[in-house]
């Protein structure tokens, strides 16, 4: 696996959910890590998130809400990104998200979910596993 | 003098077999400290307090600084008001969910509201989606108050309402729902969060700057002092800068110093100390270092006290009591086996009792999976009414005063505290170091910390890191919010506008605007257009058109 590019990776908080201490400890360790992180702050809607990672040339799209929103909002940026003929970008959720919630995510094309609990260790492993660009 | 020395003597003797002892079996860790990092001493003795002064650190409970107690007999005379958090959904499941709490023996209702309503949309609104009725009981107008208190007469019970930027908007519908109820406002007891400043580097609900947001806040102060005045017109919270990582001092740090910009606020908004000073209320969360956040209580009335006497020459001993409401720590529960976060749950719950809090939420279970369940609720209850009832523990004003560590801790975390307030000063006040990003850096580096602490080993969290099961049985029943709740609501909306009489809504929406560009207070003109139907997200949009929106800088 060669690394010459670093994993550019677009943290993101869809909805209106305010709770950041999740999303912004993983920034801070996806950097440990020797990623690139962008973070795009509170209130983000789906359309802007795209836009964002388009405009950002990201490699994962990193998505998290802890206020029972992910059902709409997980799925709505996966089909904007569809829309668009995205298909190389690794989608990734997390937040407080019900087990059964899961595998509808899923199917709408969310890669992995993480709930809490996830060491962060997992989810740098993860992405640098899964990452599809090159 | 001759007791010291001998105690001098013993301790010597004491170090020294301490000594053979290490040898043999070394202690768990090299060094012990508190999760704000203060350090922890193997014992405590009277050598550790020589410089202690009763009188001034302590006095007696109910007199200044309060740091043993805000009321002379504490849990003697009445228990805390056990008061869950609640809201989903529409608001009649809301009510139903009251009804059964106050069934339950829950003695005062505290109100959840979903985003939309904390932001001030309407439940149609584009950035509404997914998120109605989820985290909270959506309002939209009168009409929605009106169904959440049905069968609740408002002179009974004292409500709590979390709400913070559109405070004026929902307070105002309050009253109006009391009006109708025939309730005078001098007899409606209860609480508004009405803390903007935490919002920004915590919580994430704010829609105007800060500076406008002060407004609105002195406009409520001013509005009850005069109209409700048992109401408490604030909740300067570092429940949530804690929940958002923050260690147990800067938690005390951080909410004093937003008072300080509160206090500030509404002097020069032209109101008198003791006029509003004594409706100031105050709340904080309770974690796991059971030691620490006793003293944190304690440390944070006395600091408090100081501060409104020495620094705003409060006179009125109301305006010196720090009041407060705790919830035990959402972020100390975990997802893996659920039922231990009830034991987490009773220690911190035990932990703001013996504290000295005022009212007490206890969360659920489940939380950390989804919404609490009625099952979760109800243990979460339980676990308050166990303490009170069965252990005892309330049958003395301030039982661990005394103790050589607590109060040497409370010291400690009184002056850390007051150290970061000195440096927030110094910046300008709390409004300048949000501004300034200062407080949320502090915020997010203790959340790594934190984190890394657990992922290292460092800190044990019992069957998260150490003490797992493979499998492990999730609870099931957890609640799910009707997703036609959105639905519902939207109709009711367009039910409202086709019905209302509309010409009566723009002319009070437009005597807002006139108000709010101009300096006089909000709340009448408020109140005017709730009554008249105005829905939450028109009071606010006007609003908008005066004062703008907050943007937080990217990270």
């Amino acid at each position: 696996m060669q690394e010459a590019r670093k994993i550019r990776v677009l943290a993101a908080k869809p909805g209106l959910d305010g709770h950041d201490r999740g999303i912004k400890v993983i920034c801070a360790a996806l950097r440990d890590a020797g990623m690139e992180v962008i973070y795009t702050g509170l209130r983000q809607t789906p359309e802007q998130i795209v836009a964002a990672a388009i405009q950002e040339d990201v490699d994962v799209i990193a998505m998290s809400c802890l206020s029972g929103a992910h059902g709409y909002l997980f799925p709505r940026v996966m089909e904007i990104l569809k829309n668009k003929n995205i298909e190389d970008v690794l989608v990734l959720g997390g937040g407080i998200i019900p087990d059964e919630d899961i595998p509808a995510l899923k199917q709408a094309g969310i890669a992995e979910i993480f709930t809490p609990g996830t060491d962060t260790g997992d989810i740098i492993k993860y992405i640098r596993e899964n990452v599809k660009k090159n | 003098m001759d007791d010291l020395q001998k105690l001098q003597e013993l301790k010597a003797k004491y170090e020294a077999q301490v000594e053979k002892v290490l040898k043999k079996m070394p202690e768990r860790k090299a060094e012990f400290a508190t999760t704000s990092g203060i350090p922890v001493a193997r014992v405590y003795t009277p050598l550790d307090m020589q410089d202690f002064d009763y009188i001034e650190k302590l006095g007696m409970p109910g007199q200044y600084p309060f740091t043993r107690a805000v009321q002379p007999t504490a849990y003697r005379g009445r228990y805390w008001t056990m008061r869950q958090y609640a809201g989903f959904g529409s608001a009649e499941e809301t009510n139903e969910r009251y009804h059964f709490l106050l069934k339950s023996g829950q003695t005062g209702l505290s109100v959840a509201f979903d985003l939309p309503t904390q932001i001030g949309y309407d439940s149609d609104h584009p950035l509404a989606q997914g998120e109605v009725g989820k985290v909270g009981v959506a309002i939209d107008s009168l009409w929605d108050i009106e169904r959440l208190f049905q069968g609740i007469p408002l002179e009974q019970v004292s409500t709590s309402m979390t709400i913070n930027s559109p405070c004026a908007v929902i307070l105002a519908m309050y009253l109006a729902v009391a009006e109708k109820q025939g309730v005078p406002f001098d007899k409606l007891r209860g609480t508004v969060q009405n803390d903007i400043l935490k919002e920004y580097p915590a919580r994430g609900t704010y829609i105007f700057a800060p500076r406008p947001s002060m407004r609105l806040i002195t406009d409520i102060f001013a509005y009850c002092t005069e109209n409700v005045p048992q109401w408490n017109t604030i909740s300067i919270s570092g429940y949530h800068i804690r929940e958002a990582g923050s260690t147990a001092v800067q938690e005390v740090a951080f909410t004093l110093a937003n008072g300080i910009a509160y206090v500030e606020a509404a002097i020069q908004a032209g109101l008198k100390v003791d006029e509003f000073g004594p409706r100031l209320s105050f709340f904080f969360n309770s974690h796991l270092d059971f030691f620490e956040e006793i003293a944190k209580f304690r440390a944070a009335r006395r600091l408090w006290a100081k501060i409104m006497k020495e620094r705003f020459g409060a006179a009125d001993p109301r305006s010196q009591m720090l009041r407060f409401h705790t919830q035990t720590a959402g972020c100390s529960l975990t997802a893996q086996q659920p039922l231990n976060n009830i034991m987490r749950t009773a220690y911190e719950a035990l932990a703001a009792v013996l504290g000295g809090t005022q009212s007490l939420h206890t969360n659920s279970f489940d939380e950390a999976l989804a919404l609490p369940s009625e099952l979760a609720v109800q243990v979460a209850l339980r676990t308050q009414q166990v303490i009170a009832h069965e252990t005892a523990v309330c049958d003395t004003v301030d039982p661990i005063a005394g103790s050589y560590f607590i109060e040497n801790l409370t010291d400690q975390i009184e002056a850390k505290a007051q150290e970061y307030i000195d440096q927030i000063d110094k910046m300008g006040g709390a409004v300048a170091a949000i501004e300034k990003g200062f407080i949320q850096k502090e915020i997010a580096d203790s959340a790594y910390r934190y984190q890394k602490e657990i992922e290292s080993g460092e800190r044990t969290i019992v069957g998260l890191n150490k003490f797992q099961v493979a499998e492990e049985e999730k609870p099931k029943d957890l609640l799910k919010v009707d997703p036609a709740v959105a639905d519902r609501q939207i109709a009711r909306l367009k039910e409202l506008k086709s019905t209302r009489d509309n010409g009566a809504v723009q002319q009070a929406l437009a005597e807002l605007k006139t108000a709010a560009a101009g300096d006089a207070n909000l709340m009448p003109p408020i109140l005017k257009a709730v009554k008249a139907l105005a829905t939450l997200g028109e009071v606010c949009d006007t609003l908008r058109a005066v004062f703008g929106e907050y943007e937080a800088a990217a990270a």
